[in-house]
């Protein structure tokens, strides 16, 4: 129900989703389907914005198609990959219902890779201690997933998706979730959300880096919204970096991640820019094979190019040249023809990779209901942190988005029924709609744009905060992103134009974005040693006396953190 | 062996971008803007590069940035439909326009999304 009065949009609903990936389509329908009235919303596309739809492979599943295998075998291998920091209760909840969901899928006529014998298939993945991985070809797993929940979406009356929609502000009030506020981005009109409860689905925040493999929105604004609420985020240090991330030459029309599948199938051969296998420098097997966990392969890459030995663009080389044609042809399909468009024959030459920002571990704390502590407020997908620990399995994203969207969307419409019906609060959401009227036409000239902080930002973070840390480096990027959060942005330029403003969605972004961005600086401060994706040249080692929880939450505009035991 | 020659990017090319702007197909006007690239880099590139360094108010819209799967960056390109993310630069002049068939927003934005997606 929509009322333009005032030129506002509201909208009342039992259940807001903010995200249209995996993870918010899990949580629209299972919403749905436990009886509540769903609003989904996404800054882009629903079902087309987010990072499922670019993932390319695999996820991880004990099905035990290929070979015997158990959630509890799935779960071993998790928190071993997790450096002694998952949240067991929920690495266990993935593992136990990832089954579940890819079934569901598969009902939903996903169109997983087969055996012969008619059983799905399952790969290994480095790390996995089983043939484990479900995929869909050719390099199309999340394609296939999003067109499967949208072809869902689309014909569920009780859920309502809009696009193109920007949330800028939770409200609450006594602390308790009353709903939200955004505004439509193809008009700047403000949009308040009444709802009983709301998941937030929004992901991590991979776009502040220069090297990254996040679509343009996901930009760690759930993660400041949510501390803005109240909500508290955990390990957020945590930021895995991808090993094989494409560097050159330039490639489109494919993900930057695309030599992580090609790399599982084929094996492939990394060599320094001498041409040289260096991998058993650092204790790891060369070779063909690929098994090696994805923070210690980022480690060799960085210290072979960091010792000189790098390739002509700063990465390593990854070579195909000894495999056969046809055999790259039955891995890589309909790929191959996209490499040639780039000019990229892997039969004459190798690529250039280097690791590439790519998933956030930490996140927004939740329990295994995926409730945060704020009345009201639930997140899941890759916005919640615990399930991963210090590093990811390869193949864990999608289960997560789609085991934890699925448990929140159940968790949240139960939530909102028992809930006694609240009013609006048009004093709680007056400050937020005013501060969008605000923003627009804020300063209109032509000094230093949204655009233009968010280039040095990346390049901040890249710098400063990347794969391998240091106090000194990470002292000035805190210090360089408080002032970006507290004064620059302040001073940013927006112009009054209504239609697809870019400058007013992304002072938004950088609003919330920053907090996150601040939030992960302060949290690898703090953790003075090395552990799974934080690395610090300055505390090299991983130490008994810091496998705890790292939390971060805002007391009087201040982020504050404290270290706690792993919940177990 | 090993083939270690991938040019390193020093090598600039220069092209003109003549972009529409505007918000609706009569008062709306093309703008021209100069550009460099390296080999290899796409429209969207260079969209992106205008936003961040002088045109921030160019309205463009994108998700997934060059993989080619959240098809929201469609627009006229040269004269062709094209997707901005996978379509290269190429020296000399380039014309870029919103989709020929769908309502025009504002720049190369036009509108795609079905009705009961809006508000």
């Amino acid at each position: 129900m929509a009322d333009k009065h005032n030129n506002v949009n509201h909208i009342e609903t039992d259940v807001l989703v903010v995200g249209g990936g995996a993870a918010g389509m899990f949580a629209a329908i299972s919403a749905a389907r436990t009886g509540a009235k769903v609003l989904l919303i996404d800054k882009n596309v629903v079902g087309r914005g987010g990072a499922t739809i670019m993932a390319q492979m695999t996820c991880a599943s004990a099905l035990g198609e290929e070979e015997p295998d158990s959630p509890d075998q799935h779960l071993i291998d998790t928190l071993e990959a997790g450096r002694g920091l998952c949240n067991e209760n929920l690495s266990a909840l993935l593992c136990e219902n990832s089954p579940k969901r890819i079934r569901e899928l598969e009902d939903w006529k996903v169109q997983w890779v087969r055996q012969e014998n008619g059983k799905i298939r399952q790969v290994i993945a480095p790390g996995h201690s089983r043939m484990r991985c479900v995929y869909v070809d050719f390099l199309r797993t999340g394609a296939a997933i999003a067109a499967a929940l949208r072809n869902q979406i689309s014909r569920n009356d009780a859920i309502r998706k809009l696009s193109n929609v920007s949330l800028t502000d939770l409200v609450t009030h006594d602390g308790e979730i009353l709903g939200a506020v955004g505004f439509e981005v193809s008009t700047a009109t403000p949009v308040t959300i009444q709802s009983s409860a709301v998941i937030l689905c929004l992901g991590g925040m991979t776009k502040m880096f220069s090297r990254t493999t996040a679509p343009n929105n996901i930009a760690g604004e759930g993660l400041g919204l949510a501390l803005r609420a109240g909500a508290k985020i955990v390990d957020i240090e945590f930021l895995q970096f991808y090993p094989n991330g494409h560097m050159a030459p330039r490639m489109v029309g494919l993900d930057p991640t695309t030599w992580e599948p090609a790399r599982v199938k084929l094996g492939g051969r990394l060599l320094n820019g001498r041409g040289e296998e260096f991998l058993n420098n650092y204790e790891e097997t060369s070779g063909e094979k690929y098994d090696t966990a994805r923070d210690t392969l980022t480690h060799a890459m960085y210290k072979e190019v960091k010792s000189g030995r790098g390739s002509p663009h700063g990465g390593v080389f990854l070579s195909f040249q000894h495999i056969e044609q046809t055999a790259l042809k039955n891995a890589l399909g309909p790929a191959l023809e996209i490499f040639h468009r780039n000019n990229i024959d892997l039969t004459k030459r190798p690529v250039e990779v280097y690791p590439i920002a790519h998933y956030q571990m930490g996140g927004i704390e939740v329990n295994t209901d995926m409730e945060t502590g704020v009345p009201g407020l639930y997140a899941a997908g890759e916005i919640a942190g615990g399930a991963n620990g210090a590093n990811r399995l390869s193949g864990n994203a999608l289960p997560e988005a789609m085991v934890f969207g699925e448990r929140a969307g159940e968790a949240a419409t139960k939530f909102a029924a028992k809930r006694s019906k609240r009013r609006w609060n048009k004093t709680s959401a007056g400050p937020h709609v005013e501060l969008i009227k605000g923003v627009l036409g804020k300063d209109v000239g032509e000094g230093y744009s949204p655009a233009s902080l968010y280039g040095d930002l990346k390049e901040l973070m890249w710098t400063k905060v990347g794969m391998f840390r240091n106090e000194k480096d990470l002292s000035e990027a805190n210090t360089k992103i408080r002032a970006m959060r507290l004064n620059e942005l302040q001073n940013l330029v927006v112009s009054s134009e209504t239609i697809h403003n870019m400058s007013l969605v992304e002072w938004f972004e950088l609003r919330s974005g920053l907090l996150a961005a601040e939030a992960l600086t302060l949290a690898a401060l703090k953790r003075r040693e090395s552990r799974g994706a934080h690395q610090r040249d300055d505390f090299p080692d991983t130490l008994n006396n810091y496998q705890l929880s790292q939390k971060i939450m805002l007391e009087n505009g201040k982020l504050v953190s404290s270290l706690m035991e792993v919940p177990t | 062996m090993i083939d270690t020659k991938n040019t390193p990017p020093d090598h600039l090319k220069s092209t003109r971008l003549k972009i529409w702007r505007g918000t609706s197909r009569e008062e709306g006007g093309h703008q021209e803007f100069a550009i460099t690239f390296e080999d290899g880099e796409t429209v969207l590139d260079g969209l992106t590069a205008l936003r961040r360094d002088s045109v921030p108010d160019l309205a463009v819209r994108y998700s997934c940035f060059n993989a080619n799967v959240c098809k929201e960056c469609t627009m006229l390109i040269d004269g062709e439909v094209q997707y901005a993310c996978i379509a290269k630069l190429h020296t000399g002049e380039m014309q870029i326009d919103p989709l020929p068939n769908r309502p025009l927003l504002r720049d190369l934005i036009t509108d795609t999304l079905s009705n009961k997606e809006k508000l």
